[in-house]
């Protein structure tokens, strides 16, 4: 390790840092802007200088030494700087008294301000007085979208906006324009920004020339704002978030930095999509249907006696939980219902599909990547998803696997990763290979070597011929699995990503015996390869974890020619995931319909007792992502109304019931630990997170900053004496600002401030190092974790994977088999009941060929009626789209009765009229015409 | 223009010039030797041979900076074991204040300037060159891409050159009409579709430049002399000039001189000979300074005037010698308004990359603008100071174009403090045509023009 002299004091730093990241990873204060640890270094805005000495002679003969960019200077062993002295010192202030001649200086009305990394600096080097007269440059804003707010004349010309949204996530519709200092940083005309990662330039941006439109319209400090650790709950990938609430709403969603999950960037679906919290759709009381059909508010003990009541003695109970709950009352749920009569709540494709993922994760040789793991491949293949829609922020981290390519190259020439323009300058287009085999365009298309447009069963061909391919079983002239395989087999760290979104089995067997192939191959990277499953919700792998094979599923429930007192169905909406007939079927057979949910779904609009649940920000949990990490959330917010955690709900009845498996359970820590001991594959997830025994050095973990204020102001209009805080007893969290908010393990959190680091850029001060794991340790744990003995599971490999492909795919007249078109947008439950979102929801649509739609007669913007009246859609004509496949909107209302992989008759609907609805949409999914 | 020297192979570059400044067509240039070094060196005699000819020649770079051809050149990978391109690129985006030397040489002489490229790329195994050309040279650029389909149809240009085996593509881009467009790298990003930012050095655009490949960009005067040294020899170059430095070099005066012009000159000649050959200050005006290589360069005055136009000796004088065209400072013109106007220049051409330069240059610009109106304060002079401090050592900013800037500046503080002093005693000058009141704001300042609206420029 190279020793660095700062001055006067010696500091052994890393190898290869860069002398920012090196002072920053010592604890030292430099101030910066247009460096960023994960975009590396470009030597702009010229505010972290330092000096440097030649030698000590240098230094000790009381040279000036020169001036130096921290960012752009590669540590080396004995080399001297100085930070604190006069010249450099003074050329910091200088440097930013200049960004600030043109900055308006409205800090008070600003959206950025109390967490604003300008503001930070600029006291930092000690700037106060302004010596330019001269007048202020103005610049328009622009429209950018209902999500991020433009205030130009904030702009200090970091660059890092753009260089985060094209260079980083992808995007082209950004630019820098015009130049000296009438820099633009906008679109090239107002509109919304495509790109589906753009809300992470609310926290890449130093200042506030982006921000939260929603928070601006509705506006807190960030010191006012009450945090805690959570975790999103929009797809499976599990990225971490911190949710800010105020006045009992939920006011943003910050990124919550996990150096193996999501880094520091989330998507827009997590981080817009939550506002689903303050949906005029929540439900605030118990509601029990009266023999009039008539609703009404019912107390919640007279609720809990109702639910009671409905579950005593010999009522036939039958019970469906959901892969958007917690696991914790998931096992509840279950243990109340008995195993025989507990659906674990997908329909009878998911559920197939999440446990063939499971099982095909255990019984892998490959490993399953997280997605830091995955930033690291240098080959990859996707099979059939389109990820920037189903797992998004897999698809940003796939923007940076291509780049491994380029470090390569730049490693040649001895240039360091962080040399960011260097490195894009050197390797310009060149990219490690991404191959995609999807039935339909995908977004990561323009990243890609090769784009293959298929039927799922097709898909799932290639995938076995690029699996034999690679054990040398086919004829090399195969193409282009050739091509495909050959790509795979010289990278050291391949990578092959399928999922659920097809509905297709067959393609994730496929992909893991590439995988497995790989893993099993005999040159030089051998053992070394990754398999990454996708599936749709939150909580989808641990409901396969908490529930056998043979767990009926929806269908399974309502094919089953029995009475059912009474139904309990937890968090989920029964007429999204089966077609109406089969749902209706279902509830015909029950007497009571119980439902336990925190937004008035249509099921929960059908039931006889409604009970009001807590949503991801107002209760605990532990949720199970895709590559099998147990994650915990925790309350942001105490629950408004009477509103409980389901868990709370379904615990009371336990208890009520004297159901002897809830003797010993008493608070939330109780039933992750008995889920763990009934549950092999969870006994995990306890080390999720410390449970509420859990003190830093004696005290509890604050969710309110130091600075929280209008504790007694805030409700002053109820009483003018400030009640005590509410404390809460299940976690190691405290609703005050009292408490340590250091060191403590990653999964607790709550918000990142340091003295004078007032702004997301104090995260350096809780990492060990720039990018590294947080002092306290990741958060979560991986429940599959098998990188480190994957070489040992070859023996089990081929046990879980099918190894014939299926019959190639073959149009059928008059038949249309059905595809997935994902999106962002609007394809995830919860997501649609976000208010700031409803802007870029798009009514639903089915995609076509053109050489179908001449067949069907219809062109864009007909309707086209599917099927015995399963639906009615928006025809869009998409020649990626193969011959004889429909791709319809999942997950959008409208398709709710049709199935993946189903065949269905497609007719043009003659008197069918658009839905009234917006017609600008952000992602709808690439070009159509 | 005129050319004072009679025998061509003392003044190579120009020896083709005529004195009606019409081009030079392939046949009067072949007629005068043209293209010989070609057919004498492709195919018969090593790349290797030919950059050890260059550097022995001590042939340094004439867009300004002085840099060692040959040694820029040695940092060309040879034995390039990818595959890939190399390219040379001609920068012909010529900017600088005060100076139009290149232009002479492209409108009237293109067919040098691609033998030069020529044996250039020879040299460094480049196969595709680029002429970077300023958008307003619209005759050069037009010359240039008539004598290259005159090469293609002579065989001097494409593939196979003269049955060397040698391929060499030559394109001309019109350059984005920005200054800083002629800072080597800036240019590369130009030429790639990209915003003229300078890039971070090292790598070197030797290693990695255009497109990420190996790239040399020099000069338009410096790719002229190239076929010459390779054909004439080392020490033929080295004999051309007096004093430390090889070869000729085009001087240019503008200002109030009798004559202003360029001449191709040996390089190291006495300052006071080309004031001789422009014909000394008009009648009535005194010389009071000059920059002697360009808008970024630093006054020297006349008591410098003995000394000669090379590196070295202008450098130890405190300035540099830049592209070698002077601007002259007369007695009758004021210092504040002379810097001004160039700081005003370089802050509306900052790319706005950097800090120091985007910010700090429109700021110098609006202090020297309100001491020239007669707003200045006593304080204004020690912002200027420590403005100077802090934009003007390169390493402070990313590129050259701030510290160039400030070269004016400092110096033109340093020695014409009087004109500074004036204006912040009196409020006003007698040498400025406008002046103002002390106190009186009703000036446009540059900012307040320069309102960005949307995507406006």
């Amino acid at each position: 390790m190279p020793v660095i002299t700062i001055d006067n004091q010696e500091y052994s730093v890393k190898e290869g840092d860069n002398l920012l990241q090196a002072c920053l990873g010592l604890g030292l204060d430099l101030p910066y802007f247009c460096w960023h640890p994960d975009m590396g270094s470009i030597g702009a805005c010229r505010q972290c200088a330092v000096v440097q000495y030649q030698n000590t002679e240098d230094y000790r003969a009381g040279s000036r030494g020169r001036i130096v960019m921290g960012c752009m200077t590669q540590v080396t062993d004995g080399a001297i700087f100085s930070l604190n002295g006069d010249k450099a010192s003074e050329f910091r202030k200088t440097i930013v008294e200049s960004l600030m001649l043109n900055h308006p200086h409205d800090c008070p009305v600003c959206a950025e301000g109390g967490e604003c990394h300008l503001q930070d600096m600029t006291v930092m080097t000690g700037h106060r007085d302004r010596h330019y007269r001269g007048k202020k440059n103005t610049h328009r804003n622009q429209y950018l979208g209902p999500l991020i707010h433009h205030e130009m004349n904030r702009c200090i010309t970091c660059y890092r906006c753009t260089r985060y949204y094209n260079n980083y996530a992808g995007g082209k519709d950004l630019a820098a324009m015009a130049a000296h200092d009438h820099v633009y940083f906008g679109r090239h005309q107002e509109g919304v920004l495509e790109s589906e990662f753009a809300g992470n330039l609310v926290e890449v941006c130093p200042t506030g020339v982006f921000t939260d439109k929603s928070l601006v319209n509705d506006y807190s400090r960030k010191w006012d704002l009450q945090s805690a650790p959570s975790v999103c709950t929009h797809c499976a990938v599990g990225c971490n978030t911190l949710p800010g609430e105020r006045y009992g709403k939920l006011k943003r969603v910050h990124n919550r930095y996990n150096d193996e999950v999501n880094g520091y960037f989330l998507c827009d679906r997590g981080r817009f999509g939550a506002k689903f919290v303050n949906s005029d759709k929540r439900i605030n009381n118990p509601g029990l249907r009266d023999e009039h059909g008539r609703y009404n508010i019912i107390d919640p003990h007279q609720a809990l006696h109702q639910l009671v009541e409905a579950c005593q003695g010999d009522n036939n109970i039958a019970a469906i939980g959901s892969p958007r709950a917690s696991v914790e009352a998931n096992f509840l749920l279950k243990t109340l219902a008995g195993e025989q009569h507990y659906s674990p709540g997908f329909n009878a494709q998911e559920q197939s599909l999440a446990q063939l993922a499971l099982s095909l994760q255990q019984h892998s040789a490959a490993t399953i990547p997280s997605i830091k793991d995955i930033e690291c491949a240098d080959a990859i293949f996707i099979l059939g998803e389109d990820l920037t829609h189903s797992a998004p922020r897999i698809a940003l981290a796939l923007r940076q696997s291509v780049r491994n390519k380029a470090y390569a190259l730049a490693a040649e020439l001895k240039l360091q990763p962080w040399q960011d323009a260097a490195v894009r300058n050197l390797a310009q287009d060149q990219r490690s290979p991404l191959f995609v085999a999807a039935v339909t365009d995908t977004r990561l298309d323009d990243i890609a070597e090769q784009c293959h447009h298929l039927a799922p069963d097709d898909i799932a061909r290639l995938g076995y011929a690029v699996a034999e391919q690679i054990s040398g079983k086919a004829n090399a002239s195969d193409e282009p699995a050739n091509t495909i395989a050959q790509a795979l087999l010289s990278a050291q760290r391949p990578l092959i990503i399928a999922g659920s979104s097809c509905g297709n089995a067959a393609i994730m067997q496929a992909a893991a015996a590439i995988a497995d192939a790989l893993a099993l191959r005999k040159n030089e990277n051998a053992g070394n390869s990754m398999l990454c499953l996708t599936l749709p919700e939150a909580n989808s792998l641990g409901q396969a974890m908490l529930s056998p094979n043979e767990a009926p599923s929806i269908e399974a429930l309502a094919e089953r020619a029995y009475k059912i007192d009474t139904l309990i169905v937890l968090e989920n909406d029964l007429f999204r995931r089966a077609p109406a007939a089969v749902v209706d079927k279902l509830l015909q057979s029950v007497t009571t319909l119980i439902v336990l949910d925190s937004l008035e779904t249509p099921t929960l609009a059908t039931s006889q007792l409604a009970l009001p649940a807590a949503s991801v920000a107002e209760s605990e949990g532990t949720i199970v992502s895709l590559e099998g990490r147990a994650q915990r959330y925790f309350p942001v917010s105490e629950c408004q109304g009477e509103r409980r955690a389901s868990w709370a709900w379904l615990l009371a009845c336990l208890k009520e019931l004297g159901h002897p498996e809830a003797a010993n359970i008493h608070r939330f820590d109780d039933i992750t630990l008995a889920c763990s001991a009934a549950q092999p594959m969870l006994k995990g997830i306890t080390l999720a997170a410390p449970d509420h025994f859990y003190r830093n050095a004696g005290v509890k973990i604050p969710r309110q900053p130091q600075r929280y204020s209008g504790r007694t102001a805030m409700r002053a209009n109820v009483s003018v004496h400030e009640p005590k805080q509410t404390e809460d007893d299940e976690t190691a969290l405290a609703y005050t600002m009292e408490g340590l908010n250091r060191h403590q393990p990653g999964s607790l959190l709550p918000f990142v401030w340091s003295p004078g680091w007032n702004s997301n850029q104090s995260l350096h001060k809780f990492q060990t190092e720039t990018g590294g794991p947080l002092k306290g340790g990741t958060a979560g744990k991986r429940l599959l974790d098998n990188r480190q003995n994957n070489n040992n599971q070859q023996k089990n490999s081929q046990q879980a994977v099918a190894t014939t492909a299926p019959a190639a795919f073959q149009a059928s007249a008059g038949q249309w088999l059905l595809v997935p078109r994902q999106r962002i947008f609007g394809s995830d439950e919860l997501s649609s009941y976000s208010d700031n979102l409803a802007e870029l929801l798009s009514d639903a649509s089915i995609e076509i060929n053109s050489a179908d739609a001449s067949l069907l007669q219809v062109k864009n913007g007909d309707g086209l009626s599917l099927g015995e009246n399963l639906a009615c859609l928006r025809v869009v004509i998409n020649n990626t789209i193969p011959q004889g496949c429909a791709a319809y909107s999942v997950g959008i209302a409208g398709t709710f009765n049709l199935t993946l992989g189903q065949r269905v008759s497609l007719q043009k609907a003659s008197d069918w009229q658009r839905p009234k609805q917006a017609d600008v949409i952000a992602s709808d999914g690439g070009a159509h015409v | 223009m005129s050319t004072q020297l009679n025998d061509p192979l003392t003044r190579p570059l120009t020896k083709n010039i005529r004195e009606d400044r019409r081009p030079t067509d392939m046949a009067a240039y072949e007629a005068n030797d043209g293209y010989q070094s070609l057919h004498s060196t492709l195919g018969k005699r090593s790349p290797a041979d030919c950059l050890q000819i260059i550097k022995d020649s001590n042939l340094r770079g004439r867009g300004g900076a002085g840099f060692p051809t040959g040694m820029k050149w040695s940092f060309v990978p040879m034995e390039d074991a990818t595959p890939g391109h190399k390219y040379l690129v001609c920068n012909a985006d010529e900017m600088e204040p005060g100076t139009f030397k290149d232009r002479w040489l492209l409108e009237c002489d293109p067919h040098q300037l691609i033998e030069g490229m020529i044996i250039s790329a020879y040299t460094l195994q480049a196969d595709i060159g680029y002429i970077f050309i300023r958008s307003e040279y619209l005759l050069a650029a037009q010359l240039l891409r008539e004598a290259i389909a005159d090469c293609h149809a002579k065989g001097y240009l494409g593939d196979n050159i003269l049955g060397s085996g040698f391929n060499f593509e030559l394109h001309v881009h019109a350059s984005a009409g920005r200054y800083i467009c002629g800072e080597e790298t800036a240019l590369i990003n130009s030429l790639e579709g990209k915003r003229a930012n300078p890039r971070a050095k090292p790598p070197f655009p030797q290693v990695s430049g255009l497109w990420g490949r190996p790239t040399i960009v020099n000069n338009v005067e410096t790719l002229c002399n190239i076929h010459h040294i390779v054909q004439h020899g080392a020490q033929w170059f080295q004999n051309l000039g007096i004093g430390s430095d090889a070869g000729t070099k085009l001087y240019g005066i503008s200002g109030r001189v009798n004559k202003p012009g360029c001449w191709e000159l040996p390089i190291g000649t006495p300052i006071r000979d080309i004031f001789a050959l422009a014909g000394g200050m008009e009648q009535g005006y005194e010389l009071r300074g000059f920059l002697p290589g360009g808008g970024s360069t630093d006054f020297l005055t006349p008591e410098h005037l003995d000394l000669a136009m090379d590196y070295d000796t202008i450098g130890k004088a405190g300035s540099r010698m830049g592209t070698g065209t002077m601007i002259v400072l007369d007695d009758k013109t004021c210092a504040v308004g002379f810097v001004k106007n160039l700081v005003e220049f370089f802050a509306q051409e900052s790319c706005g990359f950097c800090t120091p330069c985007r910010d700090g240059l429109p700021w110098s610009a609006q202090v020297l603008d309100d001491i020239q109106q007669g707003r200045g304060t006593s304080e204004d002079m020690n912002t200027l100071a420590r403005q100077i401090g802090f934009i003007g050592a390169i390493g402070n900013t990313h590129c050259a174009l701030a510290p160039g800037a400030m070269e004016p500046l400092a110096s033109g503080i340093q020695y014409f403090r009087e004109d500074f002093e004036r204006h912040l005693n009196n409020g006003h000058c007698p040498l400025c045509h406008e002046h103002n009141p002390k106190g009186k704001h009703d000036s446009q300042h540059k900012g307040q023009q320069g309102v960005s609206q949307g995507v406006a420029s």
